[in-house]
């Protein structure tokens, strides 16, 4: 399946490889150089490249590319699945997934790399069976390793692979027991010139935290999970429980971990939180254009809108851009044409506005599209679609943990066309 | 005076850095310039050497450490191999993890030296815990010296009985290795292949899959008495497994089951309802789904809510090549949903989606709305996006999406556009209502001061006109005007290809565009150039009184052109119009053969008959085939014999056990005399439960054992899991099928497996009743 992995940063080098099967020379690379040349930005790179001999697969992450390289068919997504499986992890481990992260722990990253592969095929990508296996580097850890001389590698054999719970690690113990649950809504959104809206979605996900000792077993259960029609689960959750009785029962992984996530399609009617009043304007003579936006809360169910910052990409014709917010910071970058307001929270009573006037460049024609605009906003305590936790409840353990569910709702791919 | 001053602190401000050099230069070994690389190289590794041979381990971690950074970033470490190999057998096991990799990178160059660590593998392989065997395997396998081919051969037979899954399941991957290292163990391996399939465990059902798909994928008939149980394991295997599994068993299922597609409910309108009834009553009695068939697409679908899209994908394949076509539709939900993850991944579902779209556009239809395409979105994600809009494009929805595209049309992204032009273009000529409506929006585009929007929209402009071209002349003089203007070579040429075609439509301005492109002829592109002798040539044959002067001029243009190509069709035009003694019987023919009624040209979709590759398989993707991808057979006409897949019960049937299936089967007949039907169930299954009590195997299924511990005393029968067997045998031959999957449904602990290996023991039963 998968002989080989380069990292590439953005500046082309290879900062490391490695190989499962026999050596793949790195000029197998040059090919993606090649099209990474013609796709003028990394994110046109296509994610599947034939060489004359290799196939290479490629996802784009935190600027570096995985490439991995193969020899005979296998099916794309799950090269690619798993390429963002090492992602995630190495973000695990060290918090965050860079080149000088990776560089500087090239040994765990390349233990773990061991770990998750044999012969090209995936072994271990589990992250509670990996850091039983691999610890993650801590600041203490390394100090203490340098003092004493022990190592990284775990010294217990990992039994988690062996368990019929592949997914927790064994003899958890923790003095104070809790779990907590986040469940976090993403509103996809296009509005229209008008206000209306073309196409809006929710992406949920139920993001935990459990922190429990021995093997707990939870359910959750909810007020309405009729909302929940298109789900996809954590492997922990027991599938025929909630084909029967719409109730999650499971034994969780320690630590955080992704139960659910769920999608409440376009056909659906979706609350859209906020709206945009936006006024934009070209004149086809004068090198002067008209620019103003207003923020406002729409159905919000009485909480507050926070976290509001508006990005658009204006035309290329735009050289400057004179704007003064009633709230928050603006900043035009003039290379890139980017203009981002970072509005904070909104005011009812006093709703954000920008105001000002563009300069265009002299002689050129009038953009013919006004330029789209981008949201992002946080809703605390709230989730739009009206998902709601019924209770959580742990069975096989005798101690009584403290739980916690918290709401959000985000705005994910929202845009509004003007 | 300041001058000098600022001079002065300038050499300040260099000589700081210089002295920091100097001193850092001087507390490394001192470098000399000319060879310093090669020089310091030697240095580091005989000062790693050192460190490995000391006797801390803690010297010897940290030489490991910075040797595997070595092989990391791709430098050679090959010539440390003698130093390292020794430590093969540390104590220290992220030492011996380190030396591992090393081995494994490098074993395959230094073959000699790397069997001085075999022995120490050999001895691991005995070892009581089952991770070390497992490893040391591991490890072994991954040594690529065809030396030792024999003792892998050995240790993989050996692993493959093991106690241990854990162990069997690196057994599964060692042959893979084995095989690619020396294809002619093929035999041996597929004998260790048999052996595994036949394992229950579900850590090992993915691994050795695996190793049957890249060893022996011919030796389909190895599956067969695997099938069922394969298909009921395989929610429970992990993720990674379940891929492989899932693309065997749709390769396999292709081969055994006839076609669920032959069932065609094209329903004639004007057909009476009794005709229409008789004919599905024809259809029920024609096709009846093989019980084998049903049972894998019911176990796949629930991995549609997998966490995994690869995973998600292989199912949605396999709804697609192996479901009665009612029955896909469920998978467009999950496909939709993982548009959400990223680009990648959308990138290759979209594809899919894309050749799905094309063949069955019902399925996504209601998803119109999540393929709208947002500004954010990278072009390669957008044009498929548009792709799979334009298909899904029909009457009722074309005015949406008419609208939506207009917004696409504007975007800054010109690449885009212009795709969104050409998929104007292809809603034309599919959806003859709004053929006028695109033509008139393009050409409104014609004004567009993009020069690419408008070079685009004259090609689709040219082509749609092609396929109506009756009423179009104010189009076309329109186009002629917009020559003076536009510079894309494509558009220029498509122009005047335009108007030399349907010259006789526009009479006054043919000629006038010919005087203007004759004088900037030596300007021109090369495609442009053929237009206008093309140009030339057909006005000559229908209006020679005004042109034949300035086509003589443009021939004689063309003579004497750089290009080959110009040149060449000038010779051939001139030859072919201009009638003189030398000129055969075709210039007669000369009118016809230009002016001959040409096909349109057909507006596709590059997704077109994608489908015969694999869905969700990198040839599809790719559109030509991959190496090793391995195709999906039709359907066969006539299915094999499905009793393969039957699977015998290993120890053979008690005598006592006859009369007890008599008693038994009495009280399934009462049972069945009853009219309630779904009581009659319930009472079976109580039954069933109150046996599976003490039935070892019965893990699997929570609720049922629970149940049944409170009845466990009243049990009595000497051999309850066979009388369950026994039960659900003569329930199968008694109803139907659908009566057998309730139960199973209701029960996963009464896997299929069982019902099916009870069969024969049902034979025996027989005799009795």
């Amino acid at each position: 399946m998968i002989h080989s992995l380069f990292l590439i940063n953005a500046a082309g080098d290879i900062f490391l490889e490695k190989h499962w099967k026999s050596v793949v020379s790195r000029s197998v690379c040059d090919y993606f150089f090649e099209a990474q040349e013609r796709a003028s930005e990394a994110e046109n790179v296509p994610p599947v490249i034939p060489t004359p001999h290799h196939y290479l697969l490629s996802v784009y992450r935190h600027k570096i590319f995985f490439v991995a390289v193969i020899q005979s068919e296998v099916p794309p997504l799950f090269v690619i699945e798993f390429l963002h499986r090492v992602v995630d992890t190495f973000q695990d481990y060290f918090g965050v997934c860079s080149e000088v992260m990776i560089k500087d722990n090239v040994v765990v990253v390349y233990e773990v790399l061991e770990e998750m592969l044999d012969n090209g095929f995936p072994l271990a990508t589990e992250s509670n069976i990996l850091k039983e296996l691999i610890k993650p580097p801590t600041i203490l850890r390394t100090v203490v390793n340098t003092i004493t001389g022990s190592t990284n590698v775990g010294d217990q054999l990992p039994t988690g692979q062996l368990s019929v719970v592949p997914w927790r690690r064994t003899g958890v113990k923790y003095t104070n027991n809790e779990a907590y649950f986040d469940v976090i809504e993403e509103i996809d959104a296009i509005i229209d010139k008008s206000g209306s809206t073309i196409t809006a979605e929710i992406q949920g996900v139920i993001d935990a935290c459990v922190k429990l000792t021995g093997m707990p077993d939870l359910t959750l259960s909810f007020m309405n999970p009729r909302l929940l029609d298109d789900v996809s689960f954590h492997p922990c959750v027991r599938f025929k429980r909630w084909e029967s009785e719409r109730i999650l029962s499971f034994i969780p992984p320690d630590g955080n971990f992704r139960l659910l996530s769920y999608h409440v399609s376009a056909q659906n009617l979706v609350a859209i939180p906020v709206y945009v009043k936006h006024n934009i304007s070209f004149r086809d003579s004068s090198s002067l254009g008209r620019f103003e936006i207003t923020v406002g809360p729409k159905q919000t169910m009485g909480k507050t809108v926070e976290g509001v910052i508006v990005t658009s990409q204006m035309p290329k014709g735009v050289l400057n851009m004179t704007l003064t917010p009633s709230q928050g910071t603006h900043v035009f970058d003039p290379v890139t044409k980017l203009l981002s307001w970072d509005v904070g929270k909104i005011n009812p009573q006093k709703l954000p506005s920008l105001k000002g006037s563009m300069s265009l460049q002299a002689g050129s024609s009038k953009p013919d599209e006004n330029p789209t605009i981008n949201l992002q906003f946080k809703i605390q305590q709230l989730a739009i679609s009206g998902l709601k936790v019924n209770r959580l409840d742990m069975y096989g353990e005798k101690y009584k943990p403290f739980k916690g569910i918290k709401y959000m709702t985000k705005a994910g791919k929202f845009q509004v066309r003007t | 005076m300041s001058g000098n001053g600022l001079s002065y602190s300038e050499q300040g401000g260099e000589a700081a850095p210089e002295l920091g050099q100097e001193a850092a230069t001087t507390t490394t070994p001192s470098i000399p310039a000319a060879f310093g690389l090669f020089c310091s190289d030697i240095k580091k590794n005989e000062d790693l050497k050192q460190m490995l041979e000391s006797s801390k381990d803690s010297a010897k971690l940290d030489a490991m450490k910075r040797i595997v950074g070595m092989v990391a970033k791709g430098k050679n470490a090959s010539e440390l191999f003698p130093a390292v190999v020794k430590n093969v057998a540390s104590k220290n096991i992220e030492i011996k993890k380190l030396v591992y990799v090393y081995l494994m990178r490098y074993a395959e160059e230094q073959q000699d030296l790397a069997l001085l660590s075999i022995s120490t593998f050999q001895r691991a392989l005995k070892d009581p815990n089952q991770l070390i065997r497992a490893s040391a395997l591991r490890v072994l396998s991954s040594i690529r010296v065809p030396i030792i081919v024999p003792i892998m051969m050995l240790a993989i037979k050996e692993a493959s009985s093991d106690l241990s899954p854990y162990v069997r399941k690196n057994a599964a991957h060692a042959i893979q290795k084995l095989y690619s290292l020396d294809p002619e163990q093929k035999e041996m391996l597929i004998e260790v292949i048999e052996k595994l399939l036949k394992d229950r465990s579900t850590l090992v059902a993915g691994s050795v899959v695996m190793a049957f798909e890249e060893v022996c994928p011919e030796r389909i008939d190895l599956i067969h008495k695997n099938y069922r149980k394969l298909c009921n394991l395989l929610v429970d295997v992990e993720e990674w497994g379940q891929v492989v599994i899932i693309h065997m068993l749709t390769r396999y299922a292709r081969t055994q089951f006839v076609s669920p597609w032959k069932v065609s409910f094209e329903k004639n309108f004007y057909e009476s309802d009794e005709e229409q009834k008789e004919k599905d009553q024809k259809v029920k009695d024609t096709y009846t789904m093989d019980p084998d068939h049903r049972l894998l697409l019911q176990n796949t679908k629930p991995l549609l809510q997998s966490r995994n899209a690869a995973v998600v994908m292989a199912v949605s394949q396999l709804y697609w090549h192996l479901a009665p076509k009612s029955e896909a539709g469920i998978v467009s939900k999950s496909l939709v949903r993982l548009l959400r993850s990223n680009r990648e991944v959308q990138y290759i579902v979209l594809q899919n989606i894309a050749t799905m779209s094309i063949q069955r556009k019902g399925m996504f239809e209601p998803y119109l709305k999540s393929f709208y395409v947002r500004s954010t979105d990278p072009t390669m994600i957008k044009t498929l996006k548009l792709e799979i809009l334009t298909n899904l494009a029909n009457e009722a929805n074309i005015s949406t999406l008419l609208r939506e595209f207009q917004t696409y049309v504007k975007s800054q992204d010109k690449q885009f556009a212009a795709a969104t032009i050409q998929a104007i273009g292809r809603c034309a000529t599919n959806i003859t209502e709004v053929t006028d409506t695109c033509l008139n929006g393009l050409v409104c585009l014609l004004s567009n001061k993009d020069e690419i929007v408008v070079a685009e929209s004259v090609v689709v402009i040219k082509k749609l006109l092609q396929t109506q071209p009756a009423h179009h002349g104010e189009i076309i003089k329109h186009m002629a005007k917009l020559l003076d203007n536009i510079t894309v070579p494509v558009a220029r040429a498509s122009i005047l290809w335009l108007i030399g075609e349907y010259c006789e439509r526009v009479p006054k301005i043919a000629p006038d565009v010919l005087r203007k492109t004759a004088k900037s002829f030596t300007n021109e592109d090369d495609l442009v150039k053929l237009q206008i002798l093309n140009l030339g040539a057909k006005l000559y044959l229908t209006n020679s009184k005004q042109t034949k002067l300035l086509t003589q001029y443009v021939l004689n243009l063309g003579k004497y052109d750089q290009s080959y190509d110009i040149r060449d069709r000038t010779r051939f035009i001139r030859q072919l119009i201009v009638p003189n003694e030398k000129s055969g019987a075709l210039s007669k023919y000369a009118k016809k053969i230009f002016l001959a009624q040409k096909p349109a040209p057909l507006l596709e979709s590059p997704f077109k008959d994608r489908d015969h590759f694999q869905l969700g398989t990198l040839s599809h993707t790719l559109n030509t085939q991959a190496t090793g991808y391995l195709e999906l057979s039709d359907w066969p006409e006539v299915a094999p014999d499905p009793s393969v897949r039957n699977v015998e019960i290993a120890e053979s049937v008690p005598d006592s056990f006859g009369g007890f299936t008599c008693l038994l089967s009495s009280f399934f007949l009462i049972c069945s005399d009853s009219e309630d039907t779904e009581k009659k169930k319930k009472g079976i299954s109580k039954k069933i439960t109150t046996s599976n009590s003490s039935d070892t195997e019965s893990a699997s299924s929570e609720e049922s054992s629970s149940d049944s511990k409170s009845e466990s005393d009243s049990k009595s029968d000497s051999e309850p899991g066979k009388s369950r067997y026994v039960i659900l045998s003569v329930l199968g031959l008694q109803h139907s099928p659908t009566l057998v999957l309730y139960l199973t449904g209701h029960y996963p602990s009464l896997c299929w497996k069982r019902i099916s290996s009870s069969l024969s023991l049902l034979q025996t039963a027989r005799h009795f009743w």
